[in-house]
């Protein structure tokens, strides 16, 4: 077995020029290269360590209007032919559908900015400084608190990948990422009590990943403030939603916004565009080329090249994120949010999407609420995208005249996600961009939670 | 293995040579490798999968995906430690690589040591779904055309259905464990699954109802007779429609009755993930010690059974070559086993469960599910909806979570109707369901006579691992469940 072992361009050549000496009348490439190392740390004791190298090549040809895609991972030179073969005989079988195709060639990222996406000075963390980083991070996490007596474990890993992309339409480009992650998950025990949270950070840049003690000594603080937790009555109450359960909101915004659920008729946000869909405090951005973004990429999944879109402006729906098939169903233009997984064909979604940093310190928006819940974790699948109904478990800590006071459990909320967006009433000023989608602290006026 | 008269039967080396172009001494060297540091065990898992996906949307055939996967994962294991390390790239030299990087757990260096792979199974095997792979997979043309039948078959169930999506995948898979106590094998795992959405419009209001079924059977499974997949179309048809009626569910707590089959997933949460043995060998589930309590009623026998034949959570072998069983979890009430992989089972000295189960050569094996139901009771069904006075009856879930530590789970409710003086009233929109595992399952005071395994459309997730599952339930009546709707 001869493994092509060229430059990952050369191998997004090979494929389009076999797709093209098999018939198609278009065909795109896409090539990626993942390396992976981490090490779990559990009670001060190394209890996993993982090491990965995966390589694919996805491509999807075209038989005039109708396509087909595959992706494989055998990758050795006599391989690639009968498979790119195979799928431009799977074009020829599949519907034409009016719609499809590459964008125009005039449409093509021309230019390929440096994004901060990868940075080699993680290449010198060895297995064993990756096992030395996890154990400082859940020691700092158990020390906290003799309550803590158990965990799942802290985790350090460290990946890089190298992304090529091609098409027949003569666009090339490729780029690189790395990402640093920490981890950890104690336990507190009570009694009879037990409880878990995490914390984690997340960068493309060692050095701007946060300390492991930091990291644990927040997931500490997390998990003990969940012990004595009790279910409270049923009522009709103001809702603060902490940083990652508002990004949890915002992610549900994005799915609605995507071409994909829009021409589907599967989005609670069809129609909208130009209606007031939140608060006039609510303005959310969708940015591809945030410099050191989690989701930031120099071209998208079609080669154009990814700009920041206004998505909601002052309350007002100002941009549905699409990729071109969807743009072309919609009477639209690409938004460049096209993203593809290796073996599958572009779709739109979000790059990195947030939600503008408001006026209000958290603590002041916990202030200004005389008797509410401040939601700190959300659970179950509840949410139903076509009607934006709303229902899912929540955890967090009980306000009581503007104070925290005890842990509350075992609730749900509900509500309409489009009543919920306009219902925002104050918009934090603690946005970090922690993940691909964050939100800052909310405040919504009025949610139905189910308990007692 | 190699004494099956079953013409589906693999034979590991020819499959080794064939798919993998290694031959046994090189799996023996690169076992013996992986131990060369003290370690206590060590595996390979070979996988070779190729996926074949078609689907079709706004009456048109417009994808079809084909994917190839195909891999190697090493793993040692030294006391409670687990070195993994995998490649897509299956060499001599990967596989030695992959073994250094696993092996770097261990303490102290060693020598090499010798691996005798038998080739010959530790265990009777079973053979759950002999489907060859030709009646698995028909030709893209035959494929689409049904996918065209479902179409026509949701939008001629009522006008009000205005978009349908539908797909057909077909996994064929093998997978090779190889140990280094000798074992050595393979196993062929077809896996069929339909999927239908639709959308249901009716003036401003706006729906959708889902649907499918599948398990790991030949594609004949979806159009014999009356042709099932339609029938998971008109389903998909019909809970969109009944939807666009639904009024705000209510909120509080309340006797909720669920109906048989899918609602299973009750168990899968409230219970299933809290018995997985890691969370209980590191003490960090619900259920840790509980082993012999009391923790549901006694007219609750819960089962974990990989063993039924074609259903899409069975499996001859788990992923770490271990024959599945039928494992008791709860008897009339008692909690009596935990779920194993051989780690966990080491640890916590007891055999393994054939719960050892992985995504893919990517991820290290976990104590996972297969197909998880409740054994039937002895109530008729009705009159179980008819002892409610006012409650909810809910029959189809979206999905469900549990956080194994507090052992509060949720499920969603896609299709749940009100009961009103022991008669089901109008259907309500989509609520969330909270409860808190064994506290819930004491709560169960009636068990149906109706027991029914789900359709085959169920994935569960875990640590970033995804894997097919089966559940299943008969009708059952929980005295006190709190609902999460918006109406007080």
């Amino acid at each position: 077995m001869s493994t092509h072992d060229g430059s990952t361009t050369d191998l997004v050549d090979l494929a389009l020029e076999t797709a093209r000496s098999a018939g198609a009348s278009d065909a795109d490439a896409v090539y990626v290269e993942w390396t992976s190392g981490a090490a779990l740390v559990r009670l001060g004791e190394v209890e996993t360590v993982k090491m990965s190298r995966e390589r694919r090549l996805g491509i999807r040809c075209f038989a005039g209007k109708a396509s087909a895609m595959a992706s494989t991972a055998d990758l050795t030179g006599d391989a690639i032919e009968p498979f790119v073969r195979s799928v431009v005989e799977m074009a020829s079988i599949v519907a034409p559908d009016p719609d499809s195709g590459l964008p125009p060639a005039s449409d093509l990222a021309a230019d390929a900015p440096e994004l901060a996406l990868a940075d080699e000075a993680g290449d010198s963390i060895s297995p064993d400084d990756r096992v030395r980083l996890a154990t400082r991070c859940e020691a700092a996490a158990l020390g906290v608190d003799p309550r803590l007596t158990n965990s799942e474990g802290a985790e350090f890993s460290h990946s890089g990948s190298r992304i090529a992309y091609g098409s027949s339409t003569g666009f090339r480009g490729r780029y690189r990422t790395t990402g640093y992650g920490i981890s950890v998950a104690p336990v507190a025990t009570d009694g009879d009590e037990m409880q878990r949270d995490s914390w984690s950070d997340s960068s493309r840049a060692y050095a701007r990943l946060a300390e492991p003690e930091s990291v644990g000594r927040i997931a500490a603080d997390r998990t003990l403030r969940r012990l004595n937790a009790k279910k409270v009555p049923t009522q009709t109450i103001p809702v603060v939603f902490d940083p990652i359960s508002a990004a949890s909101l915002l992610r549900h915004l994005a799915s609605a916004v995507c071409g994909g659920a829009l021409y589907h008729r599967a989005s609670f946000l069809l129609d909208k565009m130009g209606e007031q869909v939140a608060s006039p405090d609510v303005t959310v951005i969708d940015d591809g080329r945030l410099e050191g973004g989690l989701a930031s990429r120099p071209f998208d999944g079609e080669g154009l090249a990814t700009r920041r879109n206004v998505v909601v402006e002052d309350g007002r729906l100002a941009s549905y994120l699409l990729d071109s098939y969807s743009a072309r169903k919609l009477g639209m233009s690409s938004t460049a949010n096209a993203s593809r997984s290796v073996g599958d064909a572009p779709g739109a979604s979000p790059t990195n999407m947030y939600m503008a940093a408001g006026e209000h310190s958290a603590q002041d928006i916990i202030r200004s609420v005389d008797k509410g819940l401040y939601v700190t974790s959300l659970s179950g699948f509840g949410v139903n995208g076509v009607t934006g109904d709303y229902s899912r478990g929540a955890g967090g800590l009980w306000i009581e005249n503007g104070e925290l006071t005890h842990a509350v459990e075992e609730v749900t909320i509900a509500g309409n996600l489009l009543d919920m967006f306009r219902n925002i009433e104050m918009v934090g000023s603690d946005l970090e961009f922690r993940a691909g989608i964050c939100a800052p602290t909310l405040l919504i006026g009025q949610m139905m939670l189910a308990g007692a | 293995m190699t004494t099956s008269a079953d013409s589906n039967a693999l034979l590991p080396t020819q499959l080794i040579a064939e798919r993998f172009g290694l031959d046994v001494a090189a799996l023996e060297a690169t076992l013996g490798a992986a131990l060369a540091r003290r370690a206590d065990f060590a595996d390979l898992f070979f996988e070779h999968r190729v996926l074949h996906s078609v689907s079709l949307d706004e009456g048109i055939v417009k994808k079809a995906n084909q994917s190839i996967v195909q891999g190697v994962g090493v793993r040692v294991l030294a006391g409670e430690k687990t070195g993994y390390a995998f490649s897509d790239e299956i060499s001599i030299d990967n596989l030695k690589l992959a073994a250094e990087n696993a092996r770097a757990i261990g303490a102290t260096s060693d020598k090499s040591r010798s691996v005798d792979l038998r080739g010959t199974p530790t265990a009777p095997r079973h053979d759950l779904y002999p489907v060859e792979s030709s009646a698995l997979l028909p030709s893209l043309t035959d494929r689409a055309a049904l996918l065209s039948r479902v179409d026509h078959a949701a939008r001629s169930f009522d006008p009000r259905i205005k978009n349908v999506m539908a797909s057909v995948a077909v996994e064929d898979k093998v997978v090779l464990v190889a140990n280094s106590e000798g074992d050595l094998v393979a196993d062929h795992q077809p896996l069929l699954r339909i999927s239908v959405n639709c959308i249901a419009e009716d003036g401003a209001k706006r729906q959708q109802g889902s649907a499918g079924g599948g398990g790991r059977v030949a594609f004949g499974f979806l159009i014999d007779g009356e042709e099932r997949a339609l029938g998971f179309a008109r389903e998909a048809a019909r809970q969109a429609i009944v939807n666009l009626d639904a009024t705000d569910a209510p909120a509080g707590e309340m006797n909720v009755v669920l109906g048989p089959g899918w609602p299973g997933v009750l168990l899968h949460e409230a219970v299933g993930h809290g018995l997985e043995g890691d969370f209980n060998r590191k003490g960090t589930s619900a259920f840790a010690k509980l082993l012999g309590e009391s923790v549901a009623s006694e007219l609750c026998t819960v089962v974990d059974d990989g063993t039924i034949a074609a259903r899409r959570g069975s499996l001859n072998v788990d992923d770490e070559g271990t024959p599945t069983q039928r494992n008791v979890l709860i008897e009339k009430g008692k909690l009596c086993g935990y779920l194993q992989d051989r780690l966990n089972a080491g640890l916590m000295g007891v055999p393994a469960t054939g719960n050892g189960r992985r995504e893919s050569f990517m991820h290290y094996p976990m104590p996972r599910m297969t197909n998880t139901f409740m054994l039937a009771g002895e109530d008729d069904p009705e009159d179980i909806i008819r002892s409610v006075d006012r409650g909810l009856y809910a029959v189809s879930f979206g999905g469900g979570q549990v956080d194994i530590t507090s052992g509060k789970f949720v499920f969603s409710a896609s299709e749940a109707y009100r009961i009103e003086g022991g008669k089901l009233a109008g259907p309500v929109k989509g609520a969330t369901l909270i409860g808190n595992g064994p506290d819930v399952m004491k709560r169960i005071t009636r068990v149906g006579s109706d027991l029914a395994l789900d359709d085959g459309v169920g994935t569960c997730g875990k640590d970033g691992q995804s894997v097919p599952v089966g559940v299943g339930l008969p009708t059952i009546r929980i005295d006190g469940i709190t609902v999460g709707g918006t109406q007080a």
